[in-house]
């Protein structure tokens, strides 16, 4: 398909799926949307959107496959080691100055390498087994991925080299073992983790955390929908509780952006002060 | 006469560039003035793991101040914008950007093609492309998606670059109107300027 999709059709096919599927993608950031759905296109080889709206329509089996190609699923360990360090060194730490449980969501967990890069640095601060993580996203064959612990082996040099930016404290091969072409994490990691599938738009608000890690998952909305999602973070947390998003995202547009102060601007580490 | 095809109809100008464009986009600008009207994308290609000093090294000789946005930040008149590492850039109609951390293209986050390409689509017509030096053939299809909407295309001359893969790949591709020396795009731009405060 050459010819540039027009908004009326995304607009179409958002409609469609939110009236047979109930999840919501009207307000997801268009540019990348539009850059998804083209992939899909012609990944599947669609002549048109309304081909595409068709499957849809017809064939319920596709949608969980059409929502795994609408997530984007880039993800790496320890991406930006600095953002670590303060976790290790000063956020993680404040909280277990107060609670004798450290509780994290992950939302929009993707394939699970920050999930791991989690444990690894709750395993070496030695506070895993204090630790409830929960980790969620609307694609449940990522999810089923994420469950596996499993890593590309291309992936793992950059990994390693984020992980011993971190200063990690020992090298990343100590946690996994290489089979077919992948790196297998040693599953007794992920002991204090369960895997869920969760949509944050559609979603309810499920437990409080002292720890939320939503970074680079809004930029895929738009302001309307990063408001509103805002929402939900801020009653997800305890009073006090920390806030990462990515380090190019911001809050300040949001209406209750007030309720946070910024703890650290440059790895964007936000605590909620009010309810 | 110029032989430049000018209008006041441009409202903004998206340049990318790789390996060789830093010298020739630093001359530009080091010579842009301060208030020239329009917003300017700017999209090069940048160590992914490498957050600072690159805005800084850019900045040294720059008249305007160069600022790496933020998701959803809006776009204001006479700034400088530079895609962040390890970021891609798009412009979203509405008049804001937006970042996105999709799968490299043409090995690159961020990639000239995305931002030229949301650019070509919010901007339509009254888009400046310009695709400096570089090794790869990134920003190539975002000059074919410039020209398609309507916008203007510009390429440093393959015989000054001191890597022409990338401005070639964008001839090849695509109808450029000007092929020009990095004085000549200089030229243009202040030409452009001069036109755009003109009553």
């Amino acid at each position: 398909m050459q010819q540039e999709i027009e908004i009326a059709e995304l607009r179409k096919l958002t409609e469609l799926i939110k009236e047979k599927y109930d999840y919501d993608f009207k307000n997801y950031a268009m540019s990348s949307f539009k850059r998804r759905i083209k992939r899909i296109v012609e990944l599947y080889k669609f002549k048109t959107i309304d081909s595409l709206i068709e499957k849809l329509e017809s064939t319920p089996s596709f949608f969980e496959e059409f929502v795994s190609e609408i997530t984007v699923n880039v993800t790496e360990m320890f991406r930006d080691p600095s953002f670590w360090s303060v976790l290790k060194e000063q956020i993680i730490p404040n909280i277990l100055l107060n609670h004798n449980k450290l509780n994290v969501w992950h939302a929009g967990c993707s394939s699970g390498e920050e999930v791991i890069s989690m444990t690894i640095m709750l395993e070496e601060m030695g506070v895993l087994d204090r630790s409830n993580i929960i980790a969620t996203d609307i694609d449940t064959a990522i999810i089923d991925r994420a469950k596996k612990g499993t890593v590309s082996l291309k992936n793992m040099e950059l990994n390693a080299s984020n992980y011993e930016r971190f200063e990690g404290k020992y090298t990343i091969d100590k946690y996994f073992q290489e089979q077919n072409g992948k790196a297998v994490f040693d599953p007794n990691l992920i002991r204090q983790v369960s895997f869920r599938k969760h949509d944050l738009v559609k979603g309810v608000v499920f437990s409080k955390f002292d720890l939320i890690l939503c970074r680079n998952v809004m930029i895929y909305f738009n302001q309307t929908l990063q408001n509103d999602v805002l929402y939900k973070l801020h009653e997800s947390l305890f009073r006090y509780g920390y806030l990462a998003i990515g380090s190019k995202e911001s809050l300040i547009w949001c209406d209750i952006a007030n309720k946070f102060i910024v703890v650290n601007n440059e790895e964007k580490v936000y605590k909620k002060i009010k309810d | 006469m110029t032989r430049f095809k000018l209008s006041k109809k441009y409202k903004a100008i998206a340049i990318g560039g790789s390996a060789g464009s830093f010298q020739p986009i630093t001359k530009i600008l080091s010579v842009i003035p301060k208030d020239f009207p329009l917003p300017i994308f700017l999209c090069l290609h940048r160590l992914k793991h490498v957050r600072h000093g690159f805005v800084e090294a850019l900045s040294i000789k720059s008249l305007k101040p160069i600022h790496e946005p933020f998701d959803k930040e809006s776009i204001k008149r006479e700034q400088v914008y530079l895609a962040p590492a390890n970021y891609h850039l798009s412009i979203e109609l509405g008049n804001t950007m937006s970042l996105s951390t999709e799968r490299l293209i043409n090995n690159s986050r961020p990639a000239i093609d995305i931002t030229l390409e949301s650019a070509a689509y919010a901007y339509r017509d009254k888009l400046i492309g310009i695709l400096m030096s570089g090794a790869n053939k990134d920003g190539a299809l975002g000059m074919q998606k410039i020209k398609d909407r309507g916008g203007l295309t510009m390429v440093q001359d393959p015989e000054e670059s001191m890597i022409s893969t990338m401005p070639n790949s964008a001839l090849s591709v695509t109808e450029i109107d000007h092929v020009l020396k990095t004085d000549e795009i200089i030229e243009f731009i202040l030409e452009l300027d001069k036109m755009l405060r003109s009553s």
